[in-house]
C-alpha cells in the first residue's frame, strides 16, 4: 500500500500535468505560474528549515564518531573520523559530501548457522553514489537550457557524458545511470524485508518522483523530441523575469509534464527527507571537531543551581537522625 | 557557530539563484535560409516538413548514416515520395551551405556541439557571404 499509494500519487501528478497543459491548454499555468511558485516554496522553505535547525541549541560537542580521538601521541589518532580541528572537520565533511564516507562503512549483520556475523556491505553505497552523482551531473547539464551563452563547463561535462558517442541525440550516460540507480534503490527497499519494513511513503514517493522526472526527460530527449530552441526561450524568459510562452513554436506536452514533476519535487523538497541536502551540513556528528579534552565548553544557559549538599543536610537534621539511630558523620 | 550558518545561507541563495543572475539576455537563434541553393528552389522545402526537421534532424542524420554505411542504401525517400541522396555533405550542406548562420546558430543556443565536423568537411564560408 505504501508503494502503490506513492506510485499512484506520482501518476496523478503526471495526469494533472498532462490534462492541464494538453487538452485544457493551460500552458501559462504549467509553464510559468507553477514553476515560479515551486521555486519560491523551495527557496523560502529551505531557508526556513535551515534557520529552524540553526536555532536549536548545541552547547557541547557531540563526539559520536567512528574513530580514536586525539589523545597521547603514542595512541594512533584517526584524524578524519575524529578530527580535533576545523581543518579536520572540513576534510571529513568533504569526504562525506562527495564520497558518502559514512555510508561506505555500512555493515550488515546476518545469522550464519548459529553465529551472528557482521560484514561490510557496499551495495547501498554504490547505488547511492551512482544515483547522487548522476543526478548532480544531469542537473548541471541542464544549465545549457538556462544560461546564454552556454558556459564552457557544461560543454565539457556533456562531452564527457556523451563520451561513447552513441546515436543522435548523443546518449548521455548519466541519464541511464540515474534511472538505473533509482530503480535499483527502489528494488532494494522493496526486496529486503527489513528495509521494506521501515520504508514509508515518504521514502517511496520522492524516489518514484525522481524516476518519473528522469524518465520523462529521457523520453523527451531521445524519443518523442520537442523543440529545444523554444524550450530554452521559455526558460530564459522565466530566468529573466519576463515570462512568455513561445507562441509560434509549439512545445510538447511531455515538456510540461517534465516541468510540472520538477516543480512538484521542488515544492515538496523542504518538507521531506530530501532536506538532507541542507541537513548534511548541519549534522552535529559530522560538523563538530572533537576538542572536548582540549577546550572547555561551558553550557551557555548555566545558572547557579541551589544546592543542598550532605553536610548541610546533616547539620539540619543531626538531632533527628541521632534520635532515630541513623549514623552521622559528625557527632 | 551561527556565523557558519549565515555563510551557508548566503552560499545557498547564491547557488540556487545562479541561473537567475547568469541567464543573460535571450537572443533567439534565427537560422538563415538564404543560400544560393535554397533560393533556386521553387518549393522552399527541406527533406522533410519543417516541424519534423527542427526536432528530429539529428535522428534523421543518424538514420542516414546507418543507412549509407551499414546497409549501403544511399537513396532516401521522404514522406512525400521525393528522393534524396543520403549524404551529409552533398545533400544537407549543399542546401544549407551557410553552416555558421544555420546549424551553428541553433546549436550554440542549445549548447550542442555535433562532432561530425571532426571528419566531414564543412562547407567553405567566407564572412559576408550570403
Ligand atoms: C532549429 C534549430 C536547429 C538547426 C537549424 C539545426 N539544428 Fe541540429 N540540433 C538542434 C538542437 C536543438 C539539437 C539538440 C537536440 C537535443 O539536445 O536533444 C541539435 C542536435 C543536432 C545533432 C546531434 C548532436 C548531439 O551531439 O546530440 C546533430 C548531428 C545536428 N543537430 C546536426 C545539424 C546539422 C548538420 C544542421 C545544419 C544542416 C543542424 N543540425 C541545424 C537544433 C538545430
Ligand atoms: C533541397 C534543399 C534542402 C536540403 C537537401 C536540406 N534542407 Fe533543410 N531546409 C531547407 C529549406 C528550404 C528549409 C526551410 C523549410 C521551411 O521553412 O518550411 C529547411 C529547414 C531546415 C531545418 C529547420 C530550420 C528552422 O528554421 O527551424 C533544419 C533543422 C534543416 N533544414 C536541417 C536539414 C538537414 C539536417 C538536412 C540533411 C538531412 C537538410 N536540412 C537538407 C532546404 C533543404
Ligand atoms: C570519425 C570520422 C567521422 C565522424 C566524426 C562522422 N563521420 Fe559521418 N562519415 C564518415 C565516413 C568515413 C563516412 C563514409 C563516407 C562514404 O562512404 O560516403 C561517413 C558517412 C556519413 C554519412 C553518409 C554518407 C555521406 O556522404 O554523408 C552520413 C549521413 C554521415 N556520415 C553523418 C554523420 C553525422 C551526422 C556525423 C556527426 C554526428 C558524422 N557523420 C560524424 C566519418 C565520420
Amino acid at each position: 500500500m505504501r508503494i502503490i499509494g506513492s506510485l499512484l500519487l506520482v501518476i496523478v501528478l503526471l495526469l494533472i500535468a498532462y490534462a492541464g497543459s494538453g487538452p485544457a491548454g493551460l500552458t501559462p499555468l504549467f509553464g510559468i505560474v507553477i514553476p515560479y511558485i515551486a521555486i519560491g516554496i523551495f527557496i523560502l522553505g529551505f531557508l526556513w528549515k535551515l534557520l529552524k535547525w540553526a536555532r536549536s541549541y548545541v552547547p557541547f560537542r557531540i563526539p559520536t564518531t567512528g574513530g580514536q580521538q586525539r589523545s597521547f601521541p603514542w595512541i594512533k589518532w584517526s584524524r578524519l573520523d575524529n578530527p580535533a580541528t576545523g581543518t579536520g572537520v572540513i576534510g571529513r565533511m568533504v569526504l562525506e559530501i562527495f564520497l558518502m564516507r559514512s555510508l561506505f562503512r555500512n555493515t550488515r549483520s546476518e545469522i550464519v548457522g548459529t553465529k551472528l556475523v557482521h560484514g561490510s556491505s557496499k551495495w547501498l553505497w554504490i547505488g547511492a553514489m551512482a544515483f547522487h552523482w548522476a543526478f548532480f551531473i544531469v542537473l548541471i547539464r541542464h544549465m545549457r537550457l538556462f544560461i546564454e551563452p552556454v558556459p564552457g563547463y557544461v560543454h565539457f561535462l556533456e562531452s564527457l557524458d556523451g563520451f561513447f558517442q552513441i546515436g543522435h541525440p548523443r546518449l548521455m550516460m548519466t541519464g541511464v545511470v540515474l534511472i538505473g540507480a533509482g530503480v535499483y534503490l527502489f528494488l532494494r527497499r522493496w526486496y529486503i524485508p527489513q528495509v521494506r519494513y521501515i520504508s514509508l511513503p515518504a521514502d517511496y514517493f520522492p524516489l518514484f518522483l525522481i524516476i518519473a522526472i528522469a524518465t520523462t526527460g529521457v523520453i523527451m530527449r531521445y524519443f518523442t523530441k520537442t523543440d529545444i530552441v523554444a524550450v530554452k526561450t521559455l526558460l530564459l524568459s522565466l530566468m529573466t523575469f519576463s515570462p512568455q510562452i513561445p507562441e509560434k513554436e509549439k512545445i510538447d506536452t511531455i515538456f510540461y509534464i517534465h516541468l510540472f514533476l520538477v516543480s512538484a519535487l521542488l515544492a515538496y523538497f523542504p518538507f521531506s527527507k530530501l532536506m538532507h541536502l541542507g541537513g548534511i551540513f548541519m549534522s552535529p556528528t559530522r560538523n563538530m571537531a572533537n576538542n572536548l579534552r582540549v577546550k572547555r565548553h561551558v553550557n551557555p544557559w548555566d545558572y547557579p543551581v541551589k544546592v543542598h549538599h550532605y553536610e548541610e543536610y546533616e547539620n539540619e537534621f543531626r538531632d533527628k537522625m541521632k534520635a532515630s539511630g541513623i549514623p552521622v558523620e559528625k557527632e | 557557530m551561527k556565523r557558519y550558518v549565515y555563510i551557508g545561507i548566503v552560499a545557498f541563495i547564491v547557488i540556487v539563484t545562479y541561473p537567475f543572475w547568469s541567464a543573460g539576455k535571450a537572443k533567439k537563434p534565427e537560422p538563415k535560409l538564404d543560400t544560393p541553393e535554397i533560393q533556386k528552389l521553387v518549393e522552399k522545402k527541406c527533406v522533410e516538413p519543417k516541424e519534423f526537421m527542427k526536432r528530429e534532424h539529428m535522428k534523421l542524420l543518424n538514420q542516414w548514416r546507418d543507412a549509407a554505411l551499414r546497409d549501403g542504401t544511399r537513396v532516401y525517400v521522404n514522406s512525400e515520395g521525393k528522393e534524396f541522396t543520403v549524404s551529409l555533405q552533398n545533400t544537407c550542406m549543399k542546401c544549407h551551405s551557410n553552416k555558421k548562420k544555420f546549424c551553428d546558430e541553433c546549436h550554440n543556443y542549445a549548447g550542442v556541439k555535433p562532432y561530425c565536423w571532426d571528419c566531414h568537411i564543412a562547407p567553405k564560408e567566407e564572412e559576408g557571404q550570403i
